[in-house]
């Protein structure tokens, strides 16, 4: 078993604790990390973090699910938290990771729980693998907009070949490169300002378990290679064509307060592509991060929806 | 040696220029020396192909007419460029291979089969500074997975039994021969290539208008977009500067 945040001086958050156990999955010769909250005879539910996270910001949400009689089994998307980094990215090889991950698990069906991106990816997997999923719970995973500033066409131009220009150019520069060291503060307040809605206190407690301490300071774990504000073919129907695609039962929970990482997600423009018998919660006065502004509601509301 | 994403990492006698992109090694084959001081030429496969050390016999008579340098990349997962681990192909990925080549190369005019086509739209419209004329052939992997997604699909390791080395990689024929390419993203750019390249016609189709993918068909309704044959199409972009001063 791999050490457990190795070098890291332990952060207390209040309800927070360490996975009961980490293993590795082998997705085609790539290393995914796997946390594991709950006993381990108990039934397994899969939870999949969103982009620019990892496993053990359910650290506090998880074990509330997993005391309920659950076992958690929660992994990092490549490139991200403990699993390996990669030459490649893209949503279709983390859908395959996450196969991977649910063919270490066992056979059966079983529930999904997915944040924000993670939330997206879920949907593809049960789509694409009915027999696989039994219950669907998707937190602010629900794009239903093009998030496409309001700008006149050749404005938009030159805006979107600023940005191919400065990903290619990011690209140019990653051999070798490493992420900005700072102190276990730095780190949480960068980090604050894509969650300005969360505590400096769980920020920092995030710190010490998806950083790394190196001689020069922390680093976070994630990939140097990977970057926010990815661009390609992406189009927020097409996932809405998965969701109202789905067969099994399926919960969608959202936040209220838009933010900087959310999709702005308005309840009535998913309504339309919600499968019959799907229900949708909005959890007010929540952003983004729903599970973790609001961990016992978003467990109540799981547990009563498996039930 | 230098180690610098995009810069030369091995230079050996055999004509293969080794390029870092990423954690990726790729394979940039030497295939014509050509005039020196002319302007240079890159040569983007299809889906499963390899640009050398022997490029695909059609496109062999075209690359002869040029008067400069002549280049083959290999994309990742393909001929003597690495296979990287647990795969995830993306054109976009791919996008950035032909980038790596251009930051070792400078300006070239790119000539791309199939997948390598697109490729090539994508990588005029990102560095219209540096594609001196992007020529959009036919080739395997022209059509992708089409303008929207079908049925849902995960490309499994059970169904491509990949062995980690030999190329082409088996889950980038068969993530690629699913990527995804709507007609407006693919337009767009064109558009930038329109918008912000030297060349007055930065984009030229070489695929007749019947056997055109809707991606294609939109990029050739764009401004500054022309249609010619292979040889014509090279021909028009080595006069452009017949001097070779780029």
């Amino acid at each position: 078993m791999p050490a457990l945040d190795s070098g890291a001086e332990p952060v207390e958050f209040p309800g927070a604790r360490p996975p009961d156990r980490v293993r590795t999955v082998d997705s085609l010769g790539l290393a995914i990390a796997v946390h594991e909250w709950g006993d381990e005879s108990d039934p397994p539910i899969l939870f999949t973090h969103g982009g620019f996270d990892f496993a053990r910001t359910f650290s506090v949400f998880a074990p509330m699910v997993a005391a309920a009689g659950y076992r958690v089994v929660a992994w990092d998307q490549r490139g991200h938290g403990d699993s390996e980094h990669a030459a490649l990215y893209s949503w279709d090889a983390d859908v395959r990771d996450a196969l991977a991950v649910l063919d270490s698990i066992g056979p059966d069906p079983i529930p999904i729980v997915a944040h924000s991106k993670g939330g997206n990816l879920m949907l593809h997997l049960a789509d694409a693998c009915p027999h696989r999923v039994s219950h669907v719970v998707n937190i602010d995973g629900l794009p239903s907009r093009r998030a496409q500033p309001d700008v006149a066409d050749h404005e938009r131009t030159r805006l979107r070949a600023g940005e191919l220009a400065g990903w290619l150019d990011h690209r140019r520069g990653l051999v070798e490169a490493q992420r900005r060291p700072g102190t276990l503060d730095e780190l949480a307040q960068r980090r604050a300002r894509m969650n300005p809605r969360l505590s400096m206190d769980w920020l920092r407690y995030l710190v010490s378990v998806g950083a790394r301490r190196d001689e020069d300071g922390w680093r976070w774990k994630i990939d140097p290679s990977l970057r926010m504000g990815g661009f390609g073919p992406w189009r927020p129907e097409w996932s809405m064509a998965r969701l109202s695609a789905l067969g099994m039962p399926v919960l969608g929970i959202l936040g209220t307060q838009q933010e900087v990482m959310g999709w702005s997600t308005d309840p009535a423009d998913v309504e339309p592509f919600l499968p019959p018998g799907a229900r949708l919660v909005a959890v007010e006065e929540t952003g983004h991060f729903v599970h973790i502004e609001a961990p016992e509601r978003v467990a109540a509301l799981t547990l009563e929806f498996l039930a | 040696m230098t180690t610098g994403s995009g810069q030369m990492i091995d230079d050996p006698a055999g004509g293969i220029v080794r390029l870092a992109h990423n954690r990726v090694r790729l394979a940039l084959h030497r295939l014509a020396a050509g005039r020196p001081g002319a302007p240079s030429l890159l040569l983007l496969h299809g889906l499963g192909e390899r640009a050398g050390p022997v490029p695909p016999a059609s496109v062999s008579g075209a690359l002869r007419m040029w008067p400069g340098p002549v280049w083959g990349l290999d994309f990742t997962g393909h001929g003597d460029s690495t296979v990287p681990t647990g795969a995830g192909y993306t054109a976009e990925a791919l996008m950035g291979d032909a980038d790596t080549a251009l930051a070792h190369l400078g300006p070239c005019t790119v000539l791309g089969r199939g997948l390598g086509a697109y490729v090539a739209l994508l990588v005029g419209g990102a560095r219209p500074q540096l594609v001196r004329g992007a020529v959009l052939a036919h080739g395997p992997g022209l059509a992708g997975g089409g303008p929207a997604p079908g049925s849902p699909h995960i490309a499994s390791p059970r169904l491509n039994a990949p062995d980690g080395e030999s190329t082409p990689d088996p889950l980038a024929l068969a993530e690629l021969s699913r990527d995804l390419r709507p007609p407006d993203y693919a337009a767009s750019f064109a558009w930038q290539a329109a918008n912000l390249s030297e060349l007055p016609v930065p984009i030229t189709i070489c695929v007749p208008p019947l056997i055109r993918p809707e991606w294609l068909a939109a990029v050739a309704a764009a401004p500054g977009v022309q249609e010619l044959d292979l040889e014509e199409a090279v021909a028009f972009y080595a006069a452009q500067d017949p001097a070779g001063r780029h």
